[in-house]
C-alpha cells in the first residue's frame, strides 16, 4: 500500500535536511511512498507538534524536533 | 582543571614552533589554541548533559505540566526554568507558541518560556564557562531565568491577547487544559544516548565554524590590542553604553554566539562586564529571524511590545551588573 509521508516544518535548515533525506531514502529503495512537504503553520498545528521538523507517516506523528537518521526512515517505511 | 591544555598550547607555540615569549604573534596563537581546545571540550560536555536532561523533559512534557498544574504564581518561574533545559531552535518558536496557547497556558507564561529558552541554552553556557568562568556563568544563567520570569509577568499584566493574529485568537478561545498525564516514552538509556550523541554532533557542526573564527579574531585582538584600550571610550560612567550595546545586539542572530570570544577579549581590554553581558543577552536572546517568525502569530505591535519589554529588562540587568560587579 502506498504510504503518505509528510514532513512538517516552516523551512528551517533542519526541515530542509529532513525533506532531502526522506526523498533520498524513498528514491534509493524504491519505496511506494509519496513525500509531502507541509510548511503552512496552520496545517502543521493540526498535528499538535511543538517542535519541528516532524515526520508524519500515514497521519501518525513518528518523529519530532530533530532530523531523523537514515535507518530510522527506512524502518518507518518498511512497516 | 585546564592546566594540561595550557601545557599543550605552551608546547606547540614555544617548543614546536619556537616562537619567542611575549611577542604578539605568540600570544595570539597561544590564546587561540588554548581557548579552542577548552571551549570545544566544554561544549561537548554541556550539550551532552543538557541532551540527557532534555531526553527526559521534552517540551511536550513541559507543556503538559504547565497546563495541568495550578502553580499559584510560580508558573512564570517554572516556565523560565523549563526554558533552560529545553533546547530552542528559532524555527520551532511558532509551533511552540501555538502549542502552549492551545494547551491553555497563559500568554505571559508562554512568553517567560520563550525568553529564557534561547537566552540560557547549552551553547551559551558552554561558551560562558570557557570564556568567563563559573561565577560569571552562574550570574548569567540566574539573571536569564529572572529576566524570563519578570518579562513574562510584565507581559501578562499588559493583557496582550487582543494583539494576536485572528486565527491564533480563535485557538485561544478553544484552548483547553490538558487532562492526560504525560508519560515518558519507555526507551532504554542506551538508545537515548545514541540519539543524544547524534544531536551533539549536529549542534556542534552548526556552531563550530563560527566559534573557531570568533576565537581566532579574539586571539588576534588579544595579542595586538593593549589592555585597558577601551576604558577611555566605554567606562562604567557612560550611561549610554549599555543601551547602545543592547540595541545593537538585538537584531543579531544567535549564530553570532561566535562573537562571544571576541566579547571576552573586549572585557579583558576594559569594557565593563555588565555592558558586555547585556550585549550578549541581546545577541543570544532576541533576533531578527525570530521576530519575522513570530509575525505569523502576533501582530506587529505585539512583536514590538515583546521585544521592547525584553530589551528593557536586558538593559536594566546590564546596569545592575555594572553596579555590583
Amino acid at each position: 500500500m502506498k504510504k503518505i509521508i509528510k514532513i512538517l516544518g516552516t523551512g528551517c535548515p533542519k526541515c530542509k535536511k529532513t525533506i532531502e533525506l526522506v526523498e533520498n531514502v524513498v528514491a534509493e529503495n524504491n519505496f511506494d511512498a509519496e513525500v509531502v512537504k507541509v510548511d503552512d503553520i496552520m496545517d502543521i498545528m493540526k498535528y499538535d507538534v511543538l517542535s519541528t521538523p516532524a515526520v508524519v507517516v500515514d497521519e501518525q506523528v513518528m518523529i519530532k524536533g530533530r532530523v531523523p537518521k537514515r535507518e530510522e526512515i527506512v524502518g518507518l517505511l518498511l512497516f | 582543571m585546564f592546566e594540561w591544555i595550557e601545557s599543550i598550547a605552551d608546547w606547540f607555540v614555544y617548543d614546536f614552533l619556537g616562537l619567542l615569549h611575549k611577542t604578539h604573534l605568540a600570544e595570539a596563537l597561544h590564546f587561540f589554541i588554548y581557548d579552542t581546545i577548552k571551549i570545544l571540550l566544554l561544549l561537548v560536555v554541556i550539550i551532552f548533559f543538557m541532551g540527557i536532561i532534555n531526553s527526559y523533559f521534552p517540551v511536550e512534557r513541559v507543556r503538559n505540566f504547565l497546563s495541568r498544574n495550578k502553580l499559584y504564581g510560580f508558573e512564570y518561574l517554572m516556565a523560565s526554568l523549563f526554558g533552560v533545559v529545553t533546547p530552542f531552535c528559532s524555527c520551532s518558536s511558532v509551533p511552540l507558541f501555538i502549542g502552549f496557547v492551545k494547551g491553555g497556558i497563559p500568554l505571559g507564561v508562554t512568553f517567560a518560556f520563550l525568553v529564557t529558552s534561547p537566552l540560557v541554552n547549552e551553547v551559551a553556557i558552554g561558551l560562558f564557562i570557557g570564556l568567563f568562568g563559573m561565577k560569571i556563568t552562574a550570574i548569567y544563567v540566574i539573571s536569564g531565568i529572572v529576566l524570563g520570569t519578570v518579562s513574562g509577568i510584565v507581559l501578562q499584566k499588559l493583557h496582550l491577547e487582543k494583539y494576536l493574529t485572528p486565527w491564533v485568537k480563535q485557538i485561544l478561545e478553544n484552548s483547553k487544559k490538558e487532562q492526560e498525564i504525560f508519560t515518558v516514552e519507555k526507551q532504554p538509556f542506551k538508545e537515548r544516548i545514541v540519539v543524544i550523541l547524534e544531536e551533539v554532533k549536529t549542534i556542534l557542526k552548526g556552531i563550530v565554524p563560527y566559534v573557531v573564527v570568533g576565537i581566532a579574531i579574539g586571539g588576534l585582538m588579544h595579542g595586538y590590542i593593549p589592555s585597558g584600550f577601551f576604558e577611555k571610550y566605554m567606562s562604567k560612567d557612560n550611561i549610554f553604553a549599555v543601551p547602545i550595546a543592547t540595541v545593537l545586539a538585538v537584531p543579531m542572530y544567535s549564530n553570532a554566539s561566535g562573537i562571544l570570544p571576541v566579547v571576552q577579549v573586549l572585557v579583558s581590554k576594559g569594557i565593563p562586564l555588565g555592558t558586555a553581558i547585556a550585549f550578549m543577552m541581546g545577541v543570544v536572546g532576541l533576533s531578527l529571524p525570530e521576530a519575522m517568525l513570530l509575525k505569523k502569530v502576533m501582530t506587529f505591535k505585539l512583536v514590538g511590545i515583546f521585544f521592547g519589554v525584553v530589551t528593557i529588562c536586558i538593559i536594566l540587568s546590564g546596569y545592575f551588573f555594572n553596579i555590583i560587579l
